[in-house]
């Protein structure tokens, strides 16, 4: 914990910051943690060696470029995330339902532990919960809507995934090694220098942001030539499925805004590292400047969460109401003005700072403006189940809470956009409010839609629906429960991140808070028991034919799972609802006349060892262990440099092989007749 | 089942209905916080124009569209209707066009540099945010405090803002608009009291491991019960010189109210030149 820890201004040259008093024996809420999560990662090692499954995964998995197994992979590393970050929110709805004092003490978290605690709850719900969900989805299915057999850049996609999951790794090693940012999500400078944080927390935050960071970018890049440049023939940009135009626009955004998180972060590891003063107090230092660049990343970012969960909730509307969507071409309008505006809206998170009137305005009215085009997208949900016949799965609960909480998210996000408003509403727990609202009740409403909607496409099974909605109604139930109190309470002067408040007058709607945190807990292991026993029942649950939903786009026209090829055949687009148009005309599932060679790129070791690289290289910036940092970055390039000059990188499908695992494919077809080609 | 969540959606309603007159922005003590309720009212409402419709229509549509429901209307191929996107992108629109000409005006009206009154009537109040209580000098009455202010009720009051430390936000709830105190900066804030009462004030932007004790209590008197606050401070011992100042710049937590009855009228002016590398009084 900082506050024990001691600072070292001199690191050992072998060892660098790292003693044994960087692990934090002497807390008593860590070291529980700590045993049972090495406990718990020597039993998985034994049980995996035991089962003699290494060679497995290092083949199917860990070196795999398949952009459908890299895309279960980022799922699961969110899920496992998710568990810590909400572990996180619990622990600080607990604290704050019962920190009522005049002074610190209050409560069973001091300052120094907790202001970690919400740090590191900002930081993993957005970077390593949030993002690897929609990264994990983009992959899983925007090759399979476009009818590629896999992304652009194969290696490229297995090394983003292997430096997201380093990222991962630097924040969970700080729990038990040194202590993580006690800085605010967003880490502003001066308090995040060197000489407000001279502990290794906010180090850390910035290895950990800018190695995932950077794999951020290459995905951005990648899906981005991948959606342009690969699309099945026949397939207009104005034909694609709604779910790859959005992710299209959120992979501009990607582009546009992450070199800017990269070269921030660079500056401030500058100031902590080598005695800059990009954003120190003194020297001509500017923090303002940290702040704007910071927003300029950071709002673009929440538009790269919501963008596909909004095309996420297109896609399942028109599935559910057997309709076609209604307004395609707004909504993709709607969604570029939303990319556009995106980028021009980031000073709206300090009007506070002290701009001047006309600036603020301006940039009150530009957020105010990207509430029409997401108005318009919300209408035509409306519209498209409007003369629809509409079912109910457990996915269409999740779009119709969705619709309902979004709403009102967005209302109060035009309340915090007039800045007048926003000067009372500012850093307190109505701003909380409000964008819990936004990310729970859009972005990662959508995402779980997502995954029980595509879950089938992914492993051949379906989820189980009952429960689903269950998890649904109670994720929704304590959303409300536990996030209305917040919006009171901003309402009543009470401001963000306090770890004791002596306004016994707060209590009362903290307490409501808390419980609504535990419904949601609820909700969460609804959910873990879902997948549970929908592995148990996954015989039972088997997707035979490949569209359990009667789906309309062309990723529901392949087998669960799809081959690893994804098409035998490079499909010609008709259609917008390419797969319902094929259903229609009864041109589905026709075996063509002959196959040809696939031509597909071989698994790779490159990703995994020189993000091993880069996390030694990380580890070893952290703790100032320079021997280890010359290591790292040697190891890192010079395998980059040796995979480079690797000859055989890809490979042809020979057509025996593809006819093989086709017919068994057209066999279930013959077998289990997909859903009615017409109408429900 | 259903009836008992309507029950209690009700109850809950009714119980924030009632305790809404108590919040504290929608009980605002001073003239820029009656107008940022105001304004808070004035947004909602006309968003409520197409709220309502939108959360009818979202329990609505796949209630009467639903698959059981054969006797509804069904048009699989129905994707377009110029009517229905003329009014969905018009109305939101016009209704964004009103807002924004609110909110141009209101961002100038409540510009926080904006002088509330005449500058003869002006109390002037020094701020300085430090890890972690905030310092509060009164230039023409020659006081500082740490901690705790008084104001005179229905006078402008202008809070010249800094750092000495982190970034923090000053806000009084009751009174209104918050602004960030940063080092080598100054920031404005005009805040007037238009009751006599004791409204909380804090940091709102984190700023380190003594944050939440970053909280002080504003006194709006009347003006002789300011003025005898003010001769009350100026019979303290303690006098704000170098010493002192060293002593406070120390990191402390929940730091107890301080008076001092005397203070250098240029350290306001010295704090911030420390940062700037402006060398004072030369």
């Amino acid at each position: 914990m900082a506050n024990k820890a001691t600072i070292i201004t001199d690191p050992d040259p072998f060892t660098g910051k790292l003693t044994w008093d960087s692990i934090p024996l002497h807390d008593p809420v860590i070291l529980p943690v700590m045993i049972a999560v090495i406990l718990g990662g020597l039993a998985l090692l034994i049980v995996i060696t035991k089962m003699g499954k290494w060679q497995y995964l290092w083949d199917e998995w860990f070196t795999s470029v398949d952009h459908k197994k890299i895309g279960i992979m980022y799922i699961i590393a969110a899920i496992v995330m998710l568990i810590r970050g909400f572990s996180d929110a619990l622990m600080m709805r607990a604290q704050q339902a019962f920190a009522t004092a005049d002074s610190v003490g209050a409560g069973y978290l001091p300052p120094e532990h907790y202001d970690q605690i919400f740090t590191a709850h900002g930081v993993i719900m957005i970077f390593f919960v949030a993002m690897p969900l929609v990264v994990g989805l983009m992959n899983v299915i925007v090759p399979l809507q476009i009818g590629a057999r896999d992304v652009a850049f194969p290696f490229l996609n297995s090394l983003s995934f292997w430096l997201f999951v380093v990222g991962a790794i630097l924040i969970n090693i700080s729990l038990f090694l040194g202590e993580f940012a006690a800085t605010g999500w967003l880490a502003y400078p001066p308090l995040s220098g060197i000489e407000y944080s001279p502990w290794v927390g906010v180090d850390y935050w910035l290895w950990a942001l800018q190695i995932s960071g950077i794999g951020t970018l290459l995905t951005g890049v990648n899906f981005f030539v991948t959606i342009l440049r690969m699309r099945a023939p026949g397939m207009k940009l104005m034909q694609m499925p709604v779910f790859t135009w959005t992710s299209l626009c959120a992979n501009v955004l990607i582009i546009a805004s992450f070199p800017i998180l990269t070269v921030t972060l660079t500056l401030l590891t500058l100031d902590r590292y080598l005695g800059t003063h990009f954003f120190t107090n003194d020297l001509g230092g500017n923090q303002m400047m940290y702040v704007n660049l910071i927003w300029a990343w950071g709002h673009p970012e929440v538009y790269i969460l919501i963008l596909p969960a909004f095309g996420i909730f297109s896609e399942i509307t028109s599935t559910f109401s057997r309709k076609r969507l209604f307004g395609y071409t707004s909504l993709v309008w709607a969604t570029a003005a939303i990319m556009v505006l995106a980028m021009v809206v980031w000073l709206h998170h300090f009007f506070t700072m002290g701009a001047g009137a006309s600036v603020n305005a301006f940039f009150g009215i530009a957020t105010m403006i990207i509430s029409i085009p997401t108005g318009v997208k919300i209408f035509n949900w409306l519209f498209t189940m409007y003369k629809g016949r509409v079912e109910f799965t457990a996915s269409m609960w999740w779009t119709c809470s969705f619709l309902f909480t979004f709403t009102i998210g967005g209302m109060t996000g035009v309340m915090l956009a007039i800045p007048a408003a926003d000067f009372v509403l500012h850093n307190s727990l109505f701003l909380i409010a409000h964008f819990h609202n936004v990310i729970i009740g859009g972005a990662v409403f959508g995402y779980f839609a997502g995954i029980t909607y595509w879950f089938s496409k992914a492993t051949g099974f379906t989820l189980d629906e009952k429960l689903g909605k269950i998890a649904c109604a109670l994720w929704t139930i304590g959303f409300f429960i536990a996030f209305m109190p917040l919006y009171i309470l901003g309402f009543n002067g009470m401001t963000r991140r306090l770890n004791y408040y002596d306004n016994p007058d707060w209590a009362p709607m903290l307490w409501i808070a808390a419980f609504g945190a535990i419904v949601i807990l609820a909700g969460i292991l609804v959910q873990l028991y879902q997948i549970f026993i929908s592995i148990r029942d996954r015989h039972k649950n088997k997707d035979l034919t490949g569209d359990p939903w009667n789906g309309r786009t062309l990723e529901w026209a392949t087998s669960s799972p799809p081959p690893f090829y994804n098409f035998a055949t490079m499909p010609k687009i008709h259609d917008r609802d390419e797969h319902y148009y094929k259903k229609e005309h009864g041109i589905a599932y026709e075996q063509p006349e002959k196959y040809a060679p696939i031509h597909m790129p071989k698994n790779t070791w490159a990703g995994i060892v020189i993000s091993g690289f880069s996390l030694v290289l990380g580890f070893a910036f952290i703790w100032h262990i320079w021997w280890m940092a010359i290591f790292g970055f040697v190891g890192a390039i010079a395998s980059w440099i040796i995979y480079s000059f690797e000859r055989s990188k890809d490979y042809y499908v020979q057509v025996p092989e593809i006819e093989q695992i086709e017919s068994v494919h057209l066999a279930d077809i013959a077998e289990h007749h997909p859903i009615s080609k017409t109408s429900p | 089942m259903l009836n008992k969540i309507i029950k209690t959606a009700l109850l809950c309603t009714l119980m924030i209905s009632l305790s809404g007159c108590e919040l504290a922005l929608f009980d605002p003590k001073g003239p820029v916080g009656e107008q940022a309720k105001l304004l808070i009212f004035i947004s909602v409402g006309l968003m409520l124009i197409v709220i309502i419709p939108v959360i009818f229509m979202t329990f609505y549509f796949p209630y009467k569209y639903r698959s059981t429901n054969k006797n509804a209307e069904y048009k699989p191929h129905w994707e377009h209707s110029t009517k229905i996107e003329l009014i969905v992108w018009l109305i939101p629109c016009l209704i964004i066009i009103v807002l924004a000409t609110v909110t141009y005006q209101t961002s100038h009206s409540l510009d926080p540099r904006k002088p509330l009154g005449k500058n003869e009537d002006t109390v002037t109040i020094q701020v300085v945010a430090m890890d972690w209580k905030w310092l509060f000098i009164y230039p023409e009455q020659q006081i500082a405090t740490v901690n705790e202010i008084a104001i005179p009720v229905n006078k402008p009051i202008e809070f010249l803002i800094t750092s000495d430390t982190v970034m923090n936000s000053f806000f009084i709830p009751r009174l209104g608009s918050q602004i960030y105190a940063m080092a080598g900066m100054e920031n404005r804030l005009n805040l007037m009291a238009s009751e006599q009462g004791v409204f909380r004030g804090m940091s709102a932007n984190y700023s380190g491991f003594g944050f939440s004790g970053m909280k002080f209590k504003t006194h709006a008197l009347d003006q002789a019960g300011f003025e005898q606050w003010i001769s009350k401070v100026k019979r303290s011992p303690i006098k704000l010189d170098e010493k002192m100042y060293q002593m406070l710049s120390k990191k402390t937590k929940d730091h107890a109210v301080q008076h001092f009855h005397d203070v250098d009228p240029l350290h306001f002016k010295k704090t911030i030149e420390k940062y700037t590398g402006v060398q004072s009084g030369k």
